[in-house]
Parts: C-alpha cells; structure tokens; sequence
C-alpha cells in the first residue's frame, strides 16, 4: 500500500522533480493574473474586429462590381493561405514603419493595462498592436466564411417580404437576415472565440507578455519551466470554460422559438457538436 | 415622377399601368409582352396552367423581378426604372423600396420572421419603415389581428401557429402598412385543403371593402365569386380576360377552354 501511493507520488512529481508548491506560489502571482488580462483584452479585441471584418469581407463578396469581389476573395486566399505566425511576424516588422505606436501609447486605457514603458512589468505596446491586427485580420478571413454560410441558410423568402414591405437592403439585413442567422454563426463564432483565447500564445513569437509569454519568462528566471506551464494552462482552461457557460447562455437567447439545439454543457467542453444542430433544424422552422 | 402618370380615358390613373412588359430568365422568355391595368378598387384575378408565368408577372409588379423591356407604374408612380436620357435604368434602391411600402404583398409560402412572435411580425415595418411610434403600430396592429380572426394569437410565433393562421397573420402584416395595392402570389397553394377556406374568407373580406387587389390563384371559386375581372395567361402572354361569368361561361380561345377543362376534371 506504501509502496503503491510512493509510485502515484513519484509519477505526480516527475520522481521529484515537479514542484506543486510552485505552481502553487505562482497560480495567483499578480504577473501571472496581468498576463491573462492582456489575453482575454486581446482575444477579445481581435475577436470583435475580426467578425465586424467579416461581415464587411461578407458583404464586398455580394457587390456588384467584379473589382470589389475579387478584392474580397484575394484577402481571404490571402489571410487563409499563410499561416498565422508569419502574418504576425510579418506585421510585427511592419507596424513601427508606420508610426502609429507612438500616437496611440498617449491613450492612458493601454496605460491602465501595463503598456507605459514605465510600469514595472512592460507589455510593448508596438508587439501588442501587431498581435491585435494580425488575429483580426486573419479571423476576418474565417469569419467572412462562417457568416456567408449563416446569411446563406436564410430562406431567400425572408428577404423578398422584407423587401415587400418597403425595407431596404441594410434594414433588411439589420432586422430580419442578420437576427435570424445569429442562431446559425453563434455555435461556429464560439468556436472560433475558443480558439482564439488559446491562439493569442502564438503572440510569444515577438515577445508579447501575455499569459504564455510571462509564464514562460518566470519559468525561465526560475528554472521552473514546467511548472509555469501548468499555470497557465490552468488560466486558459479557465477562460475557455467560462466561455462556453458565456456561449450556451448566448445560444439560448438567440433561440427564442425555443428549437431545442442545444448540446449539454458537458458535451460542449468536450467539443461534441448538438446531434441536432443540424442547418436543416436551424433554419426556416416555419416555412416548410 | 409625375411626368410618368398617364390618364386613363376616364381620367383617373390606374392602380396598375403595365405595358408591353418582357422577362427573360437566362435564354428563356418567361414574359412576352404583357399589358394590364388595374383600376383603383377593382378585383383581378390571374389565372393559367403552371410556367405561364403569372407569378412572374406578379413579382414584376413590386420589383422582385427585373424586367427587361416595358414598364410598370403603380398609382403613378413609374417602379424599379427611371427614364435616364430617353434610357430605363434601373432605379435606386430607396426609391424602390418606397414604392414598395406601399404595395402589400402575401407569398404562397408566407414568409413571416420566424423570430419575431405575430404581432412584432405586423408591427415590423410601419415602426421602421413608417416611423410609426410603437404604441400606435401596437394599435393598429391588435386591430388588425382581429379582423383575421387571430387576436389571441399577438404573443405566439410562427412556429407554433398553423398554415391558415400563419398566412393570415402575412396577410395582417402587409395590410399594416395601409397599401393602396395588395398581391397575393398563390396565397393558399401551400395550405392543407381544410385551411384554404379560413383565407380565401379574408381575401373575399379585402376584396369587399374596396382594396385593389391583384391574385394569382388556382381557387377557381375565388375567381368566379370575387374577381371583377379574370386574366389567363399562357406562355407568357395574356390570352384572354373579362368578366368571370362570361370568362368561366363561354371562354373565346382554345387555350383557356383546355385549361378550364383540365382544372375541372381535376376537381
């Protein structure tokens, strides 16, 4: 029995090599906390913009003039046939070009985050702006996609009695076809959110001190690669699961016909799509 | 736009001024040369086998379809084209669509946001494209449900509603936005045969109260109780009308008595 709970301890600690109690020491540093904030900030920001592009990419795609569409698809090929890292690089070289960092530095809210090169724990605001307009491009990309496959399960029908009833276009779009094809992006957005928080740690390819970037460096400094490691993979664990509580609450409001298409929570951390969500069930309940 | 009215020879301008009116889908003519006018108040029905094009014709007249030859005026009003230097060009789009507000339409497949609960459906467009206030659509809009029989039915959405209820609740939503002009585009074709009757008596209800009202049907007995005036159409082209006594009683062309007798053998 000793020797059994000897053999669970040894595997646990790496046969002593594993420190708990620094993960432990380190799982509430004030560093640590700083990093995840500059992540979901990120995250966030990248996402945001990325779906508005989207929408935008969505709507070039419908222009009339040829120029205009072929602007759209050469972005999308672009943005999709690269891969991340080297957009990111890419930009980083490129944003000091411009001179923009050091007009928007002044603005005191990226102060407040930790972007005044005076604050003890510096994020380099021209590494942040880099990250932040590279994940918004690239999410562009594929949200120009997943909100084309949304507005596309529209019934074509929605439009013509919007139309009829004196709407134009953009009210249309605004009032009918967007609301009804929330209920079809959202599940995908989420997705695509969820990745997000986790893909923000590529930004440690220029240095950005988000949550991996920092927990990397302490692990560094204090020889405690490994444990650093379980640190923030307990932070991103912890934004993604209370970002799908945040996406299950979503797709109820969006659902007021109350279609059940809903996984299990349990079913949604695991990935494990709603057996009914098919576009079939998502669309035109009332039509047919 | 004014320049564009053109009197009748009574002196009054027709609801619906149509001439000479052609549709192409790709290679194919689906409209050839088609004329109507629709007094203000009066009841026309359209009537013909299926790809004669009636539905087309009907979508022409709020501008779903493009059309490529012709015109078409409502109450004046020249819509989807606008002379440009003795060329038609197509219109701009709020031009369009306010011409449109004007103009209720109900679809075979009814079409309601399945999103929005019967009354919000109704109360859509004359908050947002009227202006009205939302007390004031609200008003309207439970006045309206009563008169398609479905008042208690404000709060339920579409999904929960039958195909009678939902087409009535269309037909309540385009009345909302007081049109001088009502399509129906084959209003009961989608509906199982014990619902047809629910809406046919709203449309008969329309109809004697004065709306002008352009329909294209199956429903023969609509035609034959309602219309002032039935339209057949064949291979896109109007090959006869008149009134439906002497339309259903003693039709002048071979096509239509062919059509006639394969809808009555149907029957």
């Amino acid at each position: 029995m000793d020797s059994l709970l000897h053999f669970f301890q040894s595997i646990l600690t790496l046969k002593g090599s594993f420190e708990w109690a620094t993960v432990g020491r380190f799982l509430f540093s004030g560093f640590i906390l700083k990093g995840a904030l500059i992540t979901v900030v990120l995250a966030v920001l990248a996402q945001t913009v990325g779906t508005l592009l989207g929408l935008v990419l969505y709507l070039l795609r419908q222009a009339k003039s040829p120029a205009l569409r072929w602007l759209a698809e050469g972005y999308i090929w672009l943005f999709r046939g690269t891969p991340l890292v080297v957009q990111i690089l890419f930009l980083y070289n490129i944003i000091p070009r411009l001179g923009l960092v050091q007009t928007l530095q002044g603005i005191t809210i990226f102060d407040v985050l930790g972007f005044s090169p005076v604050s003890g724990n510096y994020i380099p605001f021209d590494a942040f702006l880099a990250a932040f307009i590279a994940f918004s491009l690239n999410e562009g990309a594929y949200m120009a996609e997943i909100i084309r496959a949304g507005i596309d399960s529209i019934d074509v029908g929605q439009m013509e009695a919007a139309k009829s009833l004196g709407m134009p276009y953009g009210l249309a779009m605004r009032r009918i076809i967007l609301p009804q094809s929330a209920r079809v992006i959202i599940p995908p957005l989420g997705n695509e959110f969820n990745n997000m928080l986790k893909t923000t740690s590529l930004a440690i390819v220029i240095s950005l001190n988000e949550l991996l970037g920092i927990a990397q460096g302490i692990g560094t400094a204090t020889t405690h690669g490994l444990e650093l490691l379980v640190v923030a993979s307990f932070w991103y664990l912890v934004m993604t699961t209370i970002w799908s509580l945040v996406q299950a609450n979503l797709e109820r409001r969006f659902n007021p016909s109350g279609t059940p298409a809903r996984a299990s929570f349990l079913a949604r951390l695991l990935g494990r799509a709603p057996r009914d969500a098919t576009p079939a069930t998502l669309v035109g309940t009332t039509n047919r | 736009m004014s320049e564009q009215t053109i009197p009748t020879t009574n002196g009054t301008v027709p609801m619906v001024d149509a001439r000479d009116v052609h549709k192409r889908f790709n290679q194919t003519e689906v409209l050839r040369g088609i004329s109507l006018n629709v007094a203000r108040g009066e009841v026309v029905v359209i009537i013909g086998p299926s790809g004669s094009g009636k539905t087309t014709f009907l979508r022409c007249l709020n501008h779903l379809e493009k059309i490529q030859q012709g015109s078409i005026s409502i109450d004046g009003e020249n819509i989807g084209y606008r002379q440009v230097n003795g060329k038609l060009v197509e219109d701009k789009e709020a031009n369009i669509a306010k011409v449109r507000a004007g103009i209720g339409m109900v679809f075979q497949r009814f079409n309601l946001f399945p999103h929005m609960t019967a009354l919000q459906n109704i109360i859509e467009a004359p908050t947002h494209v009227q202006g009205l206030s939302r007390v004031e659509a609200e008003e309207r809009a439970r006045a309206l449900l009563t008169k398609v029989g479905l008042d208690h039915k404000a709060d339920a959405y579409p999904s929960r509603l039958s195909g009678g209820q939902q087409q009535r609740v269309a037909i309540a939503r385009a009345l909302a936005m007081t049109p001088k002009l009502m399509l129906f585009d084959e209003a009961t074709s989608a509906l199982d045969p014990e619902l047809v009757g629910e809406v046919l008596k709203v449309m008969k209800q329309l109809a004697e109260e004065g709306m002008t009202m352009v329909v294209v049907t199956h429903e023969m007995g609509f035609a034959r109780d309602v219309a002032d005036r039935v339209v057949v159409m064949d291979q896109g082209q109007i090959i006869e009308q008149g009134p439906p006594t002497q339309l259903f009683n003693a039709p002048q062309q071979e096509r239509t008595r062919t059509f006639l007798g394969m809808v009555e053998r149907a029957l």
